[in-house]
Protein backbone atom coordinates (compact mmCIF):
# COMPACT_ATOMS: atom_id res chain seq x y z
CA UNK A 1 0.00 0.00 0.00
CA UNK A 2 1.22 3.46 -0.82
CA UNK A 3 0.38 6.48 1.27
CA UNK A 4 -0.73 9.80 -0.25
CA UNK A 5 2.69 11.41 0.27
CA UNK A 6 4.56 8.75 -1.73
CA UNK A 7 1.89 8.59 -4.45
CA UNK A 8 1.79 12.35 -5.04
CA UNK A 9 5.57 12.56 -4.60
CA UNK A 10 5.98 10.17 -7.53
CA UNK A 11 3.29 12.07 -9.44
CA UNK A 12 5.31 15.27 -8.81
CA UNK A 13 8.48 13.62 -10.15
CA UNK A 14 6.59 12.74 -13.34
CA UNK A 15 5.22 16.31 -13.59
CA UNK A 16 8.75 17.74 -13.43
CA UNK A 17 9.80 15.33 -16.20
CA UNK A 18 6.83 16.31 -18.41
CA UNK A 19 7.63 19.98 -17.85
CA UNK A 20 11.33 19.56 -18.67
CA UNK A 21 10.47 17.74 -21.91
CA UNK A 22 7.95 20.41 -22.94
CA UNK A 23 10.37 23.19 -22.04
CA UNK A 24 12.97 21.81 -24.46
CA UNK A 25 10.70 20.62 -27.27
CA UNK A 26 8.02 23.29 -27.63
CA UNK A 27 9.28 26.17 -29.77
CA UNK A 28 6.63 28.71 -28.71
CA UNK A 29 7.59 30.94 -25.77
CA UNK A 30 4.09 30.83 -24.27
CA UNK A 31 4.21 27.01 -24.28
CA UNK A 32 7.61 27.23 -22.60
CA UNK A 33 6.10 29.44 -19.87
CA UNK A 34 3.33 26.86 -19.34
CA UNK A 35 5.97 24.10 -19.27
CA UNK A 36 7.98 26.03 -16.71
CA UNK A 37 4.85 26.28 -14.58
CA UNK A 38 4.38 22.50 -14.84
CA UNK A 39 7.96 22.02 -13.59
CA UNK A 40 7.18 24.47 -10.78
CA UNK A 41 3.97 22.64 -9.87
CA UNK A 42 5.94 19.40 -9.71
CA UNK A 43 8.47 20.92 -7.34
CA UNK A 44 5.69 22.40 -5.19
CA UNK A 45 3.74 19.12 -5.00
CA UNK A 46 6.94 17.28 -4.07
CA UNK A 47 7.57 19.82 -1.32
CA UNK A 48 3.92 19.47 -0.23
CA UNK A 49 4.30 15.68 -0.07
CA UNK A 50 7.36 16.12 2.14
CA UNK A 51 5.36 18.56 4.31
CA UNK A 52 2.60 15.95 4.60
CA UNK A 53 5.12 13.32 5.75
CA UNK A 54 6.16 15.72 8.52
CA UNK A 55 2.65 15.74 9.99
CA UNK A 56 2.63 16.22 13.73
CA UNK A 57 1.17 18.09 16.70
CA UNK A 58 -2.34 17.29 15.47
CA UNK A 59 -1.86 18.91 12.06
CA UNK A 60 -1.99 17.07 8.74
CA UNK A 61 1.29 18.55 7.59
CA UNK A 62 4.35 20.45 8.74
CA UNK A 63 3.17 24.11 8.72
CA UNK A 64 6.63 25.55 7.98
CA UNK A 65 7.04 24.08 4.46
CA UNK A 66 3.33 24.70 3.82
CA UNK A 67 3.77 28.40 4.57
CA UNK A 68 6.86 28.50 2.34
CA UNK A 69 4.73 26.89 -0.40
CA UNK A 70 2.27 29.79 -0.26
CA UNK A 71 5.19 32.19 -0.63
CA UNK A 72 6.47 30.08 -3.52
CA UNK A 73 3.13 30.09 -5.33
CA UNK A 74 2.87 33.87 -5.09
CA UNK A 75 6.43 34.36 -6.37
CA UNK A 76 5.80 31.87 -9.21
CA UNK A 77 2.73 33.87 -10.22
CA UNK A 78 4.77 37.10 -10.23
CA UNK A 79 7.48 35.56 -12.40
CA UNK A 80 4.91 34.10 -14.82
CA UNK A 81 3.12 37.43 -15.12
CA UNK A 82 6.39 39.23 -15.89
CA UNK A 83 7.38 36.59 -18.48
CA UNK A 84 3.99 36.76 -20.20
CA UNK A 85 4.10 40.56 -20.30
CA UNK A 86 7.60 40.50 -21.80
CA UNK A 87 6.37 38.07 -24.43
CA UNK A 88 3.35 40.21 -25.34
CA UNK A 89 5.60 43.27 -25.69
CA UNK A 90 8.00 41.28 -27.91
CA UNK A 91 5.04 40.33 -30.09
CA UNK A 92 3.87 43.94 -30.23
CA UNK A 93 7.31 45.28 -31.20
CA UNK A 94 8.49 42.52 -33.53
CA UNK A 95 5.18 41.29 -34.92
CA UNK A 96 6.13 37.72 -34.09
CA UNK A 97 6.73 35.78 -30.92
CA UNK A 98 9.47 33.39 -31.95
CA UNK A 99 12.72 32.66 -30.16
CA UNK A 100 14.46 31.49 -33.35
CA UNK A 101 17.60 33.58 -34.01
CA UNK A 102 16.74 34.12 -37.70
CA UNK A 103 13.19 35.15 -36.95
CA UNK A 104 12.14 36.98 -40.15
CA UNK A 105 12.42 33.81 -42.20
CA UNK A 106 11.04 34.96 -45.60
CA UNK A 107 14.10 36.99 -46.71
CA UNK A 108 16.70 34.37 -45.83
CA UNK A 109 17.83 31.89 -48.48
CA UNK A 110 20.46 30.41 -46.14
CA UNK A 111 18.81 27.51 -44.33
CA UNK A 112 20.94 25.38 -42.08
CA UNK A 113 18.70 22.51 -41.14
CA UNK A 114 18.96 20.84 -37.81
CA UNK B 1 -11.34 3.80 -1.46
CA UNK B 2 -9.48 7.06 -0.83
CA UNK B 3 -6.38 5.41 -2.24
CA UNK B 4 -8.16 4.55 -5.48
CA UNK B 5 -9.40 8.14 -5.73
CA UNK B 6 -5.86 9.42 -5.16
CA UNK B 7 -4.45 7.18 -7.89
CA UNK B 8 -7.20 8.35 -10.25
CA UNK B 9 -6.49 11.99 -9.38
CA UNK B 10 -2.75 11.54 -10.02
CA UNK B 11 -3.45 9.88 -13.39
CA UNK B 12 -5.87 12.61 -14.54
CA UNK B 13 -3.35 15.29 -13.53
CA UNK B 14 -0.55 13.59 -15.44
CA UNK B 15 -2.84 13.20 -18.47
CA UNK B 16 -3.73 16.91 -18.38
CA UNK B 17 -0.06 17.87 -17.98
CA UNK B 18 0.71 15.76 -21.07
CA UNK B 19 -2.15 17.48 -22.85
CA UNK B 20 -0.52 20.88 -22.30
CA UNK B 21 2.55 19.44 -24.09
CA UNK B 22 0.96 17.65 -27.04
CA UNK B 23 -2.04 19.88 -27.83
CA UNK B 24 -1.49 21.53 -31.23
CA UNK B 25 -3.43 24.66 -30.36
CA UNK B 26 -1.86 26.83 -27.62
CA UNK B 27 -5.28 28.05 -26.50
CA UNK B 28 -6.43 24.45 -25.96
CA UNK B 29 -3.20 23.70 -24.08
CA UNK B 30 -3.73 26.68 -21.78
CA UNK B 31 -7.34 25.73 -21.05
CA UNK B 32 -6.04 22.26 -20.17
CA UNK B 33 -3.53 23.91 -17.84
CA UNK B 34 -6.33 25.73 -15.97
CA UNK B 35 -8.27 22.48 -15.47
CA UNK B 36 -5.03 20.85 -14.31
CA UNK B 37 -4.48 23.68 -11.81
CA UNK B 38 -7.95 23.18 -10.34
CA UNK B 39 -7.28 19.45 -9.91
CA UNK B 40 -3.97 20.27 -8.21
CA UNK B 41 -6.12 22.02 -5.61
CA UNK B 42 -7.55 18.59 -4.74
CA UNK B 43 -4.02 17.20 -4.40
CA UNK B 44 -3.29 19.93 -1.85
CA UNK B 45 -6.42 18.93 0.06
CA UNK B 46 -5.27 15.31 0.03
CA UNK B 47 -1.85 16.42 1.30
CA UNK B 48 -3.67 18.31 4.10
CA UNK B 49 -2.49 21.72 2.99
CA UNK B 50 -5.81 23.58 2.92
CA UNK B 51 -4.11 26.99 2.95
CA UNK B 52 -1.99 25.94 -0.02
CA UNK B 53 -5.10 24.59 -1.77
CA UNK B 54 -6.81 27.98 -1.44
CA UNK B 55 -3.74 29.74 -2.82
CA UNK B 56 -3.45 27.26 -5.70
CA UNK B 57 -7.12 27.69 -6.62
CA UNK B 58 -7.02 31.49 -6.46
CA UNK B 59 -3.53 32.30 -7.77
CA UNK B 60 -1.98 29.20 -9.32
CA UNK B 61 -4.99 28.24 -11.37
CA UNK B 62 -7.23 31.32 -11.32
CA UNK B 63 -5.10 34.40 -11.93
CA UNK B 64 -2.32 32.52 -13.79
CA UNK B 65 -4.99 30.91 -15.96
CA UNK B 66 -6.60 34.26 -16.81
CA UNK B 67 -3.15 35.65 -17.67
CA UNK B 68 -2.23 32.72 -19.93
CA UNK B 69 -5.61 32.55 -21.66
CA UNK B 70 -5.47 36.24 -22.53
CA UNK B 71 -1.90 35.88 -23.80
CA UNK B 72 -2.84 32.83 -25.89
CA UNK B 73 -5.74 34.74 -27.44
CA UNK B 74 -3.48 37.70 -28.29
CA UNK B 75 -0.75 35.48 -29.75
CA UNK B 76 -3.12 33.46 -31.91
CA UNK B 77 -1.67 34.94 -35.11
CA UNK B 78 1.75 33.47 -34.36
CA UNK B 79 0.43 29.89 -34.17
CA UNK B 80 0.94 28.88 -37.80
CA UNK B 81 4.47 30.34 -37.95
CA UNK B 82 5.44 28.52 -34.76
CA UNK B 83 4.26 25.17 -36.11
CA UNK B 84 6.86 25.45 -38.87
CA UNK B 85 9.76 25.46 -36.39
CA UNK B 86 9.33 21.95 -35.05
CA UNK B 87 12.35 20.50 -33.28
CA UNK B 88 14.28 17.66 -34.90
CA UNK B 89 14.20 14.02 -33.82
CA UNK B 90 17.55 14.37 -32.09
CA UNK B 91 16.27 17.25 -29.93
CA UNK B 92 13.24 15.18 -28.98
CA UNK B 93 15.36 12.18 -28.00
CA UNK B 94 17.71 14.33 -25.91
CA UNK B 95 14.71 16.05 -24.27
CA UNK B 96 13.15 12.68 -23.51
CA UNK B 97 16.40 11.45 -21.96
CA UNK B 98 16.79 14.62 -19.88
CA UNK B 99 13.18 14.42 -18.68
CA UNK B 100 13.54 10.71 -17.90
CA UNK B 101 16.73 11.27 -15.89
CA UNK B 102 15.18 14.12 -13.86
CA UNK B 103 12.03 12.10 -13.13
CA UNK B 104 14.01 8.98 -12.20
CA UNK B 105 16.30 10.94 -9.86
CA UNK B 106 13.33 12.59 -8.15
CA UNK B 107 11.42 9.30 -7.88
CA UNK B 108 14.44 7.63 -6.24
CA UNK B 109 14.65 10.58 -3.82
CA UNK B 110 10.93 10.28 -3.00
CA UNK B 111 11.25 6.56 -2.27
CA UNK B 112 14.38 7.11 -0.18
CA UNK B 113 12.97 9.86 2.05
CA UNK B 114 14.00 9.39 5.68
CA UNK B 115 11.62 7.76 8.11
CA UNK B 116 10.52 9.24 10.51
CA UNK B 117 10.29 12.42 8.47
CA UNK B 118 11.99 15.53 9.88
CA UNK B 119 9.36 18.00 11.04
CA UNK B 120 9.07 21.41 12.64
CA UNK B 121 5.42 20.83 13.60
CA UNK B 122 6.11 20.24 17.35
CA UNK B 123 8.29 23.38 17.56
CA UNK B 124 5.58 25.38 15.80
CA UNK B 125 2.95 24.00 18.19
CA UNK B 126 5.11 24.85 21.23
CA UNK B 127 5.57 28.47 20.17
CA UNK B 128 2.14 29.04 18.61
CA UNK B 129 0.70 30.49 21.83
CA UNK B 130 3.30 33.27 21.85
CA UNK B 131 1.96 34.63 18.56
CA UNK B 132 -1.70 34.68 19.64
CA UNK B 133 -2.93 33.35 16.29
CA UNK B 134 -4.57 29.92 15.90
CA UNK B 135 -3.62 29.07 12.31
CA UNK B 136 -0.06 27.68 12.34
CA UNK B 137 0.46 28.74 8.69
CA UNK B 138 -0.33 32.36 9.56
CA UNK B 139 1.99 32.12 12.56
CA UNK B 140 4.82 30.89 10.31
CA UNK B 141 4.08 33.48 7.61
CA UNK B 142 3.86 36.48 9.92
CA UNK B 143 5.92 35.60 12.97
CA UNK B 144 8.45 32.77 12.59
CA UNK B 145 9.29 33.46 8.94
CA UNK B 146 7.99 37.02 8.63
CA UNK B 147 11.09 38.04 6.65
CA UNK B 148 10.07 35.68 3.80
CA UNK B 149 6.59 37.16 3.69
CA UNK B 150 7.91 40.71 3.68
CA UNK B 151 10.27 39.98 0.80
CA UNK B 152 7.45 38.18 -1.01
CA UNK B 153 5.20 41.24 -0.78
CA UNK B 154 8.08 43.26 -2.22
CA UNK B 155 8.66 40.70 -5.01
CA UNK B 156 5.01 41.08 -6.07
CA UNK B 157 5.47 44.85 -6.12
CA UNK B 158 8.68 44.49 -8.17
CA UNK B 159 6.83 42.29 -10.65
CA UNK B 160 4.36 45.13 -11.16
CA UNK B 161 7.23 47.62 -11.58
CA UNK B 162 8.68 45.23 -14.17
CA UNK B 163 5.36 45.03 -16.02
CA UNK B 164 4.95 48.81 -16.02
CA UNK B 165 8.52 49.41 -17.16
CA UNK B 166 7.66 47.62 -20.41
CA UNK B 167 5.22 50.38 -21.32
CA UNK B 168 5.88 52.19 -24.61
CA UNK B 169 7.02 55.78 -24.00
CA UNK B 170 3.88 57.38 -25.42
CA UNK B 171 1.65 55.46 -22.99
CA UNK B 172 3.73 55.94 -19.83
CA UNK B 173 1.50 56.92 -16.95
CA UNK B 174 -1.59 55.93 -18.89
CA UNK B 175 -4.27 53.33 -18.32
CA UNK B 176 -3.22 49.67 -18.52
CA UNK B 177 -4.61 47.28 -21.13
CA UNK B 178 -6.94 47.90 -24.04
CA UNK B 179 -10.33 49.52 -23.42
CA UNK B 180 -12.78 46.72 -22.69
CA UNK B 181 -16.18 46.76 -24.28
CA UNK B 182 -18.79 44.10 -23.64
CA UNK B 183 -22.47 43.78 -24.46
CA UNK B 184 -24.13 45.74 -21.61
CA UNK B 185 -27.00 43.22 -21.58
CA UNK B 186 -24.75 40.18 -22.02
CA UNK B 187 -23.99 37.46 -19.53
CA UNK B 188 -20.52 38.90 -18.75
CA UNK B 189 -21.98 42.26 -17.73
CA UNK B 190 -24.66 40.47 -15.72
CA UNK B 191 -22.10 38.34 -13.85
CA UNK B 192 -19.88 41.39 -13.33
CA UNK B 193 -22.81 42.97 -11.49
CA UNK B 194 -24.06 39.88 -9.65
CA UNK B 195 -20.78 38.28 -8.51
CA UNK B 196 -18.72 41.10 -6.93
CA UNK B 197 -20.96 41.57 -3.85
CA UNK B 198 -20.65 37.85 -3.09
CA UNK B 199 -16.97 37.79 -4.06
CA UNK B 200 -16.13 40.75 -1.84
CA UNK B 201 -17.75 39.08 1.16
CA UNK B 202 -15.99 35.77 0.43
CA UNK B 203 -12.63 37.52 -0.08
CA UNK B 204 -12.85 39.51 3.13
CA UNK B 205 -14.13 36.44 5.02
CA UNK B 206 -11.18 34.30 3.85
CA UNK B 207 -8.87 37.11 4.95
CA UNK B 208 -10.67 37.55 8.28
CA UNK B 209 -10.61 33.88 9.35
CA UNK B 210 -6.98 33.53 8.26
CA UNK B 211 -5.73 34.17 11.79
CA UNK B 212 -7.32 31.03 13.18
CA UNK B 213 -8.47 28.86 10.24
CA UNK B 214 -7.19 28.19 6.70
CA UNK B 215 -7.24 31.44 4.73
CA UNK B 216 -5.32 34.67 4.76
CA UNK B 217 -4.37 37.84 3.00
CA UNK B 218 -2.94 36.33 -0.20
CA UNK B 219 -6.02 34.25 -0.92
CA UNK B 220 -8.41 37.04 0.10
CA UNK B 221 -6.53 39.66 -1.91
CA UNK B 222 -6.59 37.42 -5.00
CA UNK B 223 -10.38 37.07 -4.80
CA UNK B 224 -10.80 40.82 -4.36
CA UNK B 225 -8.51 41.44 -7.35
CA UNK B 226 -10.48 38.93 -9.45
CA UNK B 227 -13.77 40.72 -8.66
CA UNK B 228 -12.35 44.05 -9.80
CA UNK B 229 -10.91 42.47 -12.96
CA UNK B 230 -14.33 40.98 -13.73
CA UNK B 231 -15.88 44.45 -13.63
CA UNK B 232 -13.06 45.79 -15.85
CA UNK B 233 -13.46 42.97 -18.40
CA UNK B 234 -17.18 43.63 -18.61
CA UNK B 235 -16.48 47.30 -19.32
CA UNK B 236 -18.28 48.41 -16.13
CA UNK B 237 -15.12 49.89 -14.61
CA UNK B 238 -11.85 51.10 -16.05
CA UNK B 239 -8.32 50.63 -14.80
CA UNK B 240 -6.94 53.86 -13.32
CA UNK B 241 -3.96 55.60 -14.99
CA UNK B 242 -0.81 54.23 -13.39
CA UNK B 243 0.51 57.72 -12.62
CA UNK B 244 -2.19 58.42 -9.98
CA UNK B 245 -0.65 59.28 -6.60
CA UNK B 246 -3.35 57.47 -4.57
CA UNK B 247 -2.65 54.36 -6.62
CA UNK B 248 1.07 54.50 -5.92
CA UNK B 249 0.36 55.01 -2.20
CA UNK B 250 -2.02 52.03 -2.17
CA UNK B 251 0.67 49.87 -3.80
CA UNK B 252 3.48 50.66 -1.38
CA UNK B 253 1.30 51.03 1.75
CA UNK B 254 1.40 47.35 2.78
CA UNK B 255 5.14 46.78 2.34
CA UNK B 256 5.92 50.13 4.04
CA UNK B 257 3.85 49.23 7.11
CA UNK B 258 5.50 45.78 7.18
CA UNK B 259 8.99 47.32 7.07
CA UNK B 260 8.01 49.95 9.68
CA UNK B 261 6.84 47.22 12.08
CA UNK B 262 10.10 45.39 11.40
CA UNK B 263 12.20 48.46 12.19
CA UNK B 264 10.14 49.12 15.33
CA UNK B 265 10.88 45.53 16.35
CA UNK B 266 14.60 46.24 15.97
CA UNK B 267 14.23 49.25 18.26
CA UNK B 268 11.91 47.85 20.94
CA UNK B 269 12.19 44.03 20.83
CA UNK B 270 15.83 43.51 20.00
CA UNK B 271 15.62 42.20 16.43
CA UNK B 272 14.27 43.20 13.03
CA UNK B 273 10.66 41.95 12.75
CA UNK B 274 10.63 40.77 16.38
CA UNK B 275 7.41 41.50 18.24
CA UNK B 276 7.40 42.70 21.88
CA UNK B 277 5.77 40.28 24.33
CA UNK B 278 1.99 40.41 24.24
CA UNK B 279 1.91 42.65 21.18
CA UNK B 280 2.44 39.90 18.59
CA UNK B 281 -1.19 39.45 17.61
CA UNK B 282 -2.08 43.17 17.29
CA UNK B 283 1.05 43.77 15.20
CA UNK B 284 0.28 40.76 12.98
CA UNK B 285 -3.22 42.20 12.50
CA UNK B 286 -1.79 45.61 11.57
CA UNK B 287 0.50 44.03 8.95
CA UNK B 288 -2.30 41.88 7.53
CA UNK B 289 -4.76 44.79 7.30
CA UNK B 290 -2.11 46.91 5.59
CA UNK B 291 -1.09 44.15 3.17
CA UNK B 292 -4.59 43.12 2.05
CA UNK B 293 -5.45 46.24 0.00
CA UNK B 294 -1.90 46.61 -1.31
CA UNK B 295 -1.77 43.00 -2.49
CA UNK B 296 -5.24 43.19 -4.04
CA UNK B 297 -4.35 46.34 -6.02
CA UNK B 298 -0.91 44.99 -7.00
CA UNK B 299 -2.24 41.62 -8.21
CA UNK B 300 -5.09 43.27 -10.12
CA UNK B 301 -2.72 45.70 -11.85
CA UNK B 302 -0.23 42.95 -12.73
CA UNK B 303 -3.12 41.22 -14.51
CA UNK B 304 -4.30 44.47 -16.12
CA UNK B 305 -0.89 44.65 -17.79
CA UNK B 306 1.26 47.27 -19.48
CA UNK B 307 -0.04 50.86 -19.72
CA UNK B 308 -1.31 51.16 -23.31
CA UNK B 309 -3.61 54.16 -23.39
CA UNK B 310 -2.47 57.72 -22.76
CA UNK B 311 -4.33 59.19 -19.82
CA UNK B 312 -6.78 61.94 -20.58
Amino acid sequence: MTDAATLFGLCAAALVGIGVYALIVNPQPLRKIVAFNVVGNGVFVLFGAIAHRGAGAGWGGDPVPQALLITGLVVAFSATALAVTLLLRLFEEAGSATLAPDAPAPAKPDTSDG
Amino acid sequence: MTEALNVGLALVILALALWTVVARDTFAAVVGFVAYGLLLTLVWVQLRGIDVALTEAALGSGLTGALLIRAAARLRKTESAARAERPGVLTRIVALLAAGCVTAALAVAVLALPDPAPTLAPETADNLAATGVGNPITAVLLAFRAMDTMLEAIVVLFALVGVWSLAPDRAWGGRPGPLQRADPDGILAYLARALPPVGLVVGVYIFWIGADLPGGKFQGATILAAMWLLAVMAGLADAPPVSRTWLRLALVGGPVVFIAVGVAGAAYAGAFLAYPDGLAKPLIKVIEWALLPSLAVTLALILAGVPERTST
